[in-house]
């Protein structure tokens, strides 16, 4: 029941194990059909990285995917996988390389969970141990119990479906991961928990994921490019989401990207990566005298100051007002409402710091004090955002 | 004579016949189960086809037992080939259509799922596609085996094995003593080999449905 248990038994984030994908020219043209639904579509998907594909429905975004694994066969143009023609690998071998995860997770109703995720190690000619160890290995990578392997899928939820979706498609270690859409069918809050999961696993296993969506929120969250697509599969933009975000390529990317650009590029900035004031606020500990601490205040021209606990964590607000009257710290003032660790995304921090009138304060790993946060902060750091991807013109679709 | 009193004065003969009734039931339906599966797994794919192969096999139902009996006696003689090609005829049409029915009632997403993580189409098939249609078909094949064990009967009429022998007979001798008996004791055989057989299949079921997909 500690916590220092976790993660000691697993390899670093360091290496990844994913490939870089190519594709070339790809073009998917339908018998009878005028326009072709994939025009001849170019990009490079770096190695160990989550792209995403977004775009409105019917643009070809899946279309493109699945020409990665050939369920469905490009008509003209190359795809590589770490270097190798994809067109030249037989296709069913090609897909047990490749994980492939989908909406509703598409497990087999009549297998177990267990069964559902050996299926590619049974493919691929594990033997029983092998497989079995490897089941267990990635029920618990995804989060779920030992005792879920029984089961059968209608037994689990449409969360716990997904997590065996994403354990059965990476079941045989593939350096590829396709993704269409996976958590399109869960209610908001385990689409969520279910993204936090991804980018978690991501962090330990560092695949080379597709991941294909039309919303462009769950594209920058998890997305470390994301390529914009348009009308048959016309790459708009492709760019990491900070750039896209400060400056979208054209209107129809800008449109895609909606409103409030700037309240999203606060969820993919942390509070460790700005200039907080770290001593900017008077900070007192509870056992401090009140005349004491009115006499700094007055003298810093300071209205606010923070009470600290004996641990050095932030726990009451006093007012200056509030100290003519006070006997103790432990009482003056008011307590702590949002706190903000360095982890925070700015998102957060905007929130901490309307709630608590001006100021959050910011913690550090073990609630310890740090510094303060403000609204001028927040609106500098967009700013700074803002300028870093207007000054030098981006670049599509491609990487050094 | 009454019914109970010739039944047991004919058991030695009404058990063989209805052995035999059961038993000719039971292989045809195993005939058309091959080959109604065979052709539901080749047009499944093609809404043309599944029509076409539906039409066909629902055209011979609606041809009277006696008047396709009646065909194949010239070309095949009596006994039992005529009995045999009749029941499979009869057998296909429930099974071709709860196979076209169950296959194509797969979620496209699973089968979708099924190839892309490197199943082959045999595989697909087999593995996947045949094992959740499986209820259907069973379905389908416990409904042949219904409407055979009446029209078995019939078969009698070209010299076929089982229990119509006796329907048969007793209808032909129709106001002498014990013609009554026969007839009745030929259709009650029939009725409880028809309730046994469909028990077995309730069996049969429980035994084959993946538990995942058991009501």
């Amino acid at each position: 029941m500690t916590d220092q248990t976790t993660d000691s038994d697993q390899p670093g984030p360091a290496d990844h194990t994913g490939v870089e994908i190519t594709l070339e020219n790809v073009t998917k043209r339908y018998p009878g059909q005028k326009a072709p639904a994939v025009d001849n579509v170019s990009m490079t998907l770096p190695a160990g990285q989550i792209t995403v594909f977004v775009g409105p429905s019917g643009c070809g975004k899946t279309t493109t995917m699945k020409m990665i694994n050939r369920l469905i066969e490009p008509t003209s143009g190359r795809i590589d996988l770490g270097g190798e023609d994809v067109l030249k690998i037989d296709p069913d071998r090609l897909r047990r390389k490749i994980g492939y995860a989908i909406q509703q997770a598409g497990l087999f109703p009549h297998m177990t969970v267990a069964q559902n995720v050996s299926v590619v190690p049974g493919l691929l000619g594990w033997d029983k141990k092998r497989t079995a160890a490897r089941v267990e290995e990635m029920l618990d990578l995804v989060g779920l119990d030992p005792d879920f392997a029984t089961r059968f899928p209608r037994q689990l939820s449409g969360g716990q479906q997904q997590r065996v979706g994403v354990a059965r498609a990476l079941a045989a270690d593939p350096p590829v991961l396709l993704m269409d859409e996976p958590f399109g069918a869960v209610d908001p809050i385990t689409r969520g928990n279910l993204q936090d999961e991804l980018l978690r696993l991501q962090g330990e296993l560092g695949k080379t994921i597709v991941f294909v969506t039309h919303d462009f929120d769950e594209a920058v969250k998890l997305g470390d490019r994301i390529a914009v697509l348009g009308a048959r599969s016309k790459v708009l933009q492709f760019d990491t989401p900070e750039a896209i975000l400060a400056n979208p390529a054209d209107d129809t990317v800008a449109g895609f990207v909606g409103a409030g650009a700037s309240l999203k590029q606060l969820s993919l900035l942390r509070v460790r990566d700005v200039e907080f004031d770290r001593d900017k606020a008077i900070t007192a500990t509870l056992d401090d005298s009140v005349p004491e601490l009115r006499e700094r205040l007055t003298r810093g021209k300071l209205h606010f100051a923070l009470v600290l606990d004996r641990r050095n964590r932030p726990v009451r607000w006093v007012h200056v007002r509030d100290l003519v009257s006070a006997t103790s710290l432990a009482e003056a003032g008011k307590p702590v409402g949002d706190l903000v660790s360095l982890k925070s995304t700015l998102r957060d921090a905007l929130e901490a710091i309307l709630t608590e009138g001006g100021n959050a304060a910011v913690t550090g790993a073990k609630g310890e004090y740090l510094g303060t946060i403000g609204l001028e902060t927040v609106t500098e750091a967009i700013a700074a955002l803002r300028e870093e991807y207007t000054d030098e013109p981006t670049t599509e679709g491609e990487s050094a | 004579m009454n019914l109970w009193d010739f039944i047991v004065d004919r058991w030695d003969r009404l058990l063989p016949e209805a052995a035999l009734h059961a038993s000719a039931v039971i292989q045809c339906t195993a005939i058309a189960t091959v080959i109604g599966v065979a052709i539901g797994i080749g047009v499944y794919r093609s809404p043309a086809g599944s029509a076409v192969a539906t039409a066909l096999t629902s055209a011979i139902l609606t041809v009277p037992s006696f008047a396709l009996l009646g065909l194949l006696i010239p070309v095949l003689g009596l006994g039992v080939a005529p009995t045999v090609v009749a029941l499979v005829l009869y057998a296909l049409l429930p099974i071709v259509r709860n196979t076209i029915v169950g296959l194509s009632g797969v979620d496209i997403a699973i089968t979708d799922a099924a190839k892309g993580i490197g199943m082959n189409r045999t595989r697909v098939l087999t593995r996947v596609e045949l094992r959740l249609a499986w209820p259907a078909i069973l379905a389908g094949i416990r409904v042949a085996t219904q409407l055979l064990m009446g029209i078995a009967a019939i078969a009698a009429y070209a010299k076929g094995p089982g229990l119509g022998t006796e329907i048969f007979s007793g209808l032909v001798r129709a106001g002498s003593a014990n013609a009554t008996n026969q007839a009745l004791a030929g259709t009650l055989g029939i009725i409880i080999l028809a309730l046994i057989v469909d028990g077995a299949f309730v069996l049969l079921g429980r035994l084959t449905i993946p538990r995942g997909i058991r009501d």
